[in-house]
């Protein structure tokens, strides 16, 4: 019998009865063949290897983490509640000890859900990476949390809702947003203004293959994480970087994401995309559960593997390592930039128009952040959005200092002669959350 | 009438069963050196000058086979395994003529790599040469397309080679690693089961009883002993279900229940869900080897009536070991039957004086009087029983459910009563009871339950039909059935023939009812899209009958 060589919990969950609509990419099929070939591998039987049945996340789970308009029941379903659940619990088995190593294969995914929900975006509901975190950090007392998004897109929702989280360093590698959806995603988005350089995009050309994409692990992605030094490493786990994906331009294989998952050592793996459902997602989640566990996976192969066809054209190769500089020098300066971004102002405000290009809803949102030495800020989000919805929410971070407590309360009191629909208190520091 | 006979380690249990009720029971030494002298002795002190012609079928239920592969005494047989990319083959090695060969077949069943007859014929002649008689092929994903498994056969009984056993036709299910141990394991015991046979039908013969002969196996069902010879690895570990299976007449018809088997050293928990045996998820695990052999879910606890009983810092621990038998038997150490000897000196034999000084001893250290003592170690008994029976149903409670409905809706198991088997049955029922508002009960006849069940299980089978209506092919693997079909083929067709085969299937096996119960346990329909556009449907079916007694019998 094989033994992991690393204690590993895997939550499985294909949802085969859910689907956005019934040819939507994210549909009842995708992992189908994921499980026929974790099944026909008998990875479950690996001596080390266990499967959990997942908890469903709570409200209040949610709600450590998003605004939803008008309420959750209307933004999601059963599934992104045990989606969600799925990545909680092996969390869970992590933090308690009950396993090393855990991966959530669930679906539906999560990482385009930003902070404020008025429903789907990039096939996201909840950030279920998000909620997973912000889950232990009030369960099990974690603090500083890294999360490296490989899924092909720009993690924006991941990256909007720890935009302002000094604790929770936020790195993204994905397809240059010029060239893929969302669009987002370039070296020069940094954080707010409390958090400054702890979101760090890495955005590569198409066709950018196993050499360059392992490269940049390990010359911009570890270096970076061990300055920070996270207690938690959390990987955004999409699967759409491969050769074969339908929705992308990037030449990644099964053997390189399970090498990237050596080299990254995450302590929770969450699927997030991957479209191409027969030619990669069966190979690429074997490769990272035994990659996980710390099982010999050199003999896994996709059929169509063809080194010499995707090999990594050497323009790729140079621009892969002039992002790489770039990225890098800007988090060596990330001190130096803060000072001189933030100047003397006391708040941050932007404005933007955010897109839900799956539910097709426009949202028009201005936030604000009081820029604070002692804590992570208070923020406030004035949110409306084409579904009549306009909804207002103030986040108080974990450790808010008395003064930006008494500014989130009092913008608190003063919306209510506000024009809101919905006026909601996310409040992490005393995990108290209510509606008025 | 039907005879019930269960060759067990020490003893072989006999019952003769009529259709109103258990007409003679008999249990002789079991001489491990003589199985079929043993089998005959029980079989002429229930048949004595009964009309044999009236007996319309025996059932066995043996560990032979059991034996063989726990103490490893197994034929040696040949393993070739294609496996192709993924985990490397060779960890799963099995036997000591286990070998790898080129041939891969992907998860939709194509072909990713053609099979190396060279290396299959090179093969044989070196089996063939070290006097190997039976080997196992096996490939990864044969149940999506068994072509390499076929080839293999082809070539292997082409050079001389007698029984091939392949791993699409032992199970339908996924999983490579336990194909390869179940193939393994039926090419292993082939031998000694076809032995067994041919001696229990000879010894009937020379009795002058022809009759149809059953083999109880291991999901507690039967299977005609000819039938058998294909699928011989089925009959291990029947030995478990055949007590569990003598539960069933007085299982409660409406609500799930527990059935505890309270042996010497051990208490096997298994779970009933309204009469219906809850069955392993893939298969059993026995010995090294994790399997796709049907089989009931069964856990066992290292606590008996002969179970030694210490006390640690104050503390009843009682077992997993045992010394002997209990004080009351003979023993030296204090046992769970000393304390219900000493509580029921009436309702129990054995040497009551002896019993006393054991639970002394443990209420020495407990600060407490023998009798105290005593009830203290049954309290301790059955809170640990009741713990660990309660673990049974939570772990069946939490296999994973891969749809939103069965997360939702899915059964959960509440079992509202306990049944009892063995030796302390009705001593511990009462104890039982105080800790538990769960219903308590012996089984009547408990004695020979195992023998009962053999008697009245009905014959079960499982049947996997895998369609792809955009390659066009239906499969059932386990049948070496394929055939093309139209895109037209929906899921509703595919509930029905596989239905169809069971039904069939079942027959072949040796079911006898007009009406077999037929369940569709899995039932699945995804459209395969490729471009936003609909390709084909992907539809995978199980079907099986569920372990059950057969009708016109009551006890
Ligand atoms: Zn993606
Ligand atoms: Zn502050």
């Amino acid at each position: 019998m094989i033994k992991a060589d690393r204690k590993t919990g895997l939550v499985f969950f294909p949802a085969f009865d859910w689907a956005i609509d019934p040819t939507h990419p994210e549909r009842e099929e995708r992992l189908l063949y994921t499980q026929d070939q974790v099944f026909e591998e008998g990875l479950f039987d690996i001596d080390g290897i266990t499967e959990f049945k997942p908890d469903l996340v709570t409200h209040e789970d949610i709600r450590r983490v998003h605004f939803c308009a008008p309420d959750i029941e209307s933004v999601t379903t059963e599934s992104h509640l045990i989606s969600a659940g799925g990545a909680v619990t092996v969390a869970k088995a992590v933090m308690e000890g009950t396993v090393e190593k855990g991966f959530a294969l669930v679906r539906p995914p999560g990482h385009h859900a930003m902070r404020v929900v008025h429903g789907n975006r990039g096939f996201c509901n909840i950030n279920i990476e998000a909620i997973m975190i912000e889950y232990i950090r009030a369960k099990h007392g974690v603090r500083r949390v890294a999360v490296v998004d490989t899924d092909c897109h720009h993690g924006d929702g991941s990256q909007d809702i720890f935009w302002h989280d000094p604790d929770t360093l936020f790195i993204s590698i994905h397809q240059d947003g010029r060239t893929l959806y969302p669009g987002t995603g370039f070296i020069e988005e940094l954080g707010g203004p409390n958090a400054l350089g702890t979101t760090v995009n890495i955005p590569l050309p198409p066709l950018t293959s196993d050499e360059g994409y392992l490269w940049i692990i390990e010359n911009v992605v570890m270096p970076i994480l061990n300055d920070f030094q996270p207690e938690i490493i959390v990987n955004s786990a999409g699967q759409d970087n491969h050769f074969s994906d339908p929705l992308t331009n990037m030449n990644f294989s099964a053997q390189g994401y399970a090498d990237l998952t050596t080299m990254l050592n995450p302590d929770i793996a969450v699927l997030e995309g991957g479209y191409s459902i027969e030619g990669a997602l069966p190979y690429v989640n074997t490769g990272i559960i035994l990659a996980l566990a710390g099982v010999d996976y050199s003999g896994i192969k996709e059929p169509g593997y063809d080194a010499a066809r995707i090999a990594q054209p050497a323009e790729v190769t140079r621009e892969v390592r002039q992002v790489g500089q770039a990225v890098l020098s800007t988090w060596r300066e990330r001190e130096a930039l803060q000072a001189k971004l933030v100047g003397g102002h006391t708040s941050v405000s932007r404005r933007r128009n955010i897109m839900y290009d799956t539910d097709m809803i426009y949202e028009m949102q201005i936030d604000e952040i009081t820029v604070c030495k002692n804590c992570k800020g208070a923020l406030k989000v004035d949110s409306s959005s084409d579904t009549g919805h306009h909804l207002f929410g103030v986040h108080i971070p974990h450790g808010v200092c008395p003064s930006c407590r008494a500014k989130a309360e009092q913008w608190f009191d003063e919306a209510k002669k506000g024009p809101y629909t919905l006026r909601t208190m996310q409040d992490l520091d005393r995990q108290e959350f209510f509606d008025e | 009438m039907i005879i019930g006979l269960d060759v067990g380690g020490t003893h072989t249990d006999v019952v003769l069963i009529g259709e109103e009720g258990l007409m003679r029971q008999a249990k002789v030494p079991t001489d491990p050196e003589n199985l079929f002298e043993s089998i005959l002795s029980g079989l002429e002190s229930v048949i004595r000058d009964i009309d044999t012609a009236l007996v319309e079928r025996i059932v066995l239920s043996t560990t032979l086979t059991t034996n063989a592969v726990v103490t490893g005494k197994l034929e040696k047989v040949g393993m070739v395994v294609a496996g192709g990319p993924g985990l490397n083959p060779k960890l799963f090695a099995c036997g000591e003529d286990y070998h790898t060969v080129a041939g891969a077949v992907d998860h939709r069943g194509r072909v990713v790599e053609g099979l190396d007859r060279d290396a299959v014929e090179a093969l044989a002649d070196s089996f063939l040469a070290k006097g190997i008689r039976t080997v196992g092929v096996v490939g990864k994903f044969s149940t999506r397309n068994p072509t390499h498994e076929q080839r293999m056969e082809e070539i292997l009984i082409k050079k001389g080679i007698e029984h091939v056993f392949t791993g699409h036709t032992v199970s339908g299910n996924l999983n490579f690693p336990r194909r390869i141990y179940t193939t393994f394991i039926n090419a292993s015991v082939y031998a000694i089961h076809r032995h067994f046979y041919e001696s229990v039908r000879d010894s009937l013969k020379q009795q002058g009883i022809d009759i149809p002969i059953y083999i109880l196996k291991a999901d507690g069902g039967t299977m005609e002993m000819v039938t058998s010879m294909a699928y011989p690895g089925e009959a291990v570990m029947s030995g478990p279900s055949a007590s569990v299976m003598g539960a069933i007449p007085w299982a409660p018809e409406s609500v799930d229940s527990l059935v505890l088997d309270v042996g010497g050293t051990t208490t096997d928990i298994a779970v009933f869900v309204k009469r219906a045996p809850v069955l392993e998820p893939l298969g059993i695990t026995i010995g090294p080897w994790q399997t796709l052999i049907r089989s009931l879910k069964s856990s066992s606890v290292g606590l008996g009536g002969d179970s030694l009983v210490q006390v640690t810092d104050g503390v009843v621990v009682i077992g997993p070991q045992r010394l002997g038998p209990a004080m009351a038997f003979g023993g030296s150490e204090p046992t769970p039957t000393d304390a219900m000897v000493v509580l029921d000196p009436g309702e129990r034999d054995g040497d009551l004086a002896r019993a006393e000084e054991g639970m002394r001893r443990v209420g020495d250290a407990l600060g407490l009087d023998a009798r105290e003592a005593a009830q203290k170690v049954m309290e301790t008994m059955c809170l640990a029983i009741l713990e660990h029976a309660r673990k049974v149903v939570a772990e069946i409670n939490a296999k994973p459910v891969y749809t939103i409905h069965e997360m939702m809706d899915g059964y959960r198991v509440v079992p509202e009563e306990i049944l009892l088997l063995g030796g302390p049955a009705n001593t511990l029922a009462g104890y039982l009871s105080a800790y538990t508002s769960q219903k308590v009960r012996p089984v009547p006849h408990w004695g020979v339950a195992n023998a009962i069940g053999a008697a009245l299980a009905r014959t079960t089978c499982e049947v996997t039909l895998f369609a792809d209506t955009e390659k066009g092919v239906i499969l059932i693997p386990e049948e070496n059935y394929s055939k093309t079909m139209d895109r037209h083929y929906t899921l509703a067709d595919a509930e029905k023939m596989a239905k169809n085969f069971l039904v069939e299937k079942a027959r072949q096996a040796g079911s006898r009812t007009d009406n077999p119960e037929t369940e569709i346990v899995e039932s699945m329909a995804f459209n395969m899209v490729r471009g936003f556009r609909t390709t084909g449907k992907n539809i995978r079916v199980r079907a099986q009958i569920k372990p059950g007694l057969i009708e016109g019998y009551k006890l």
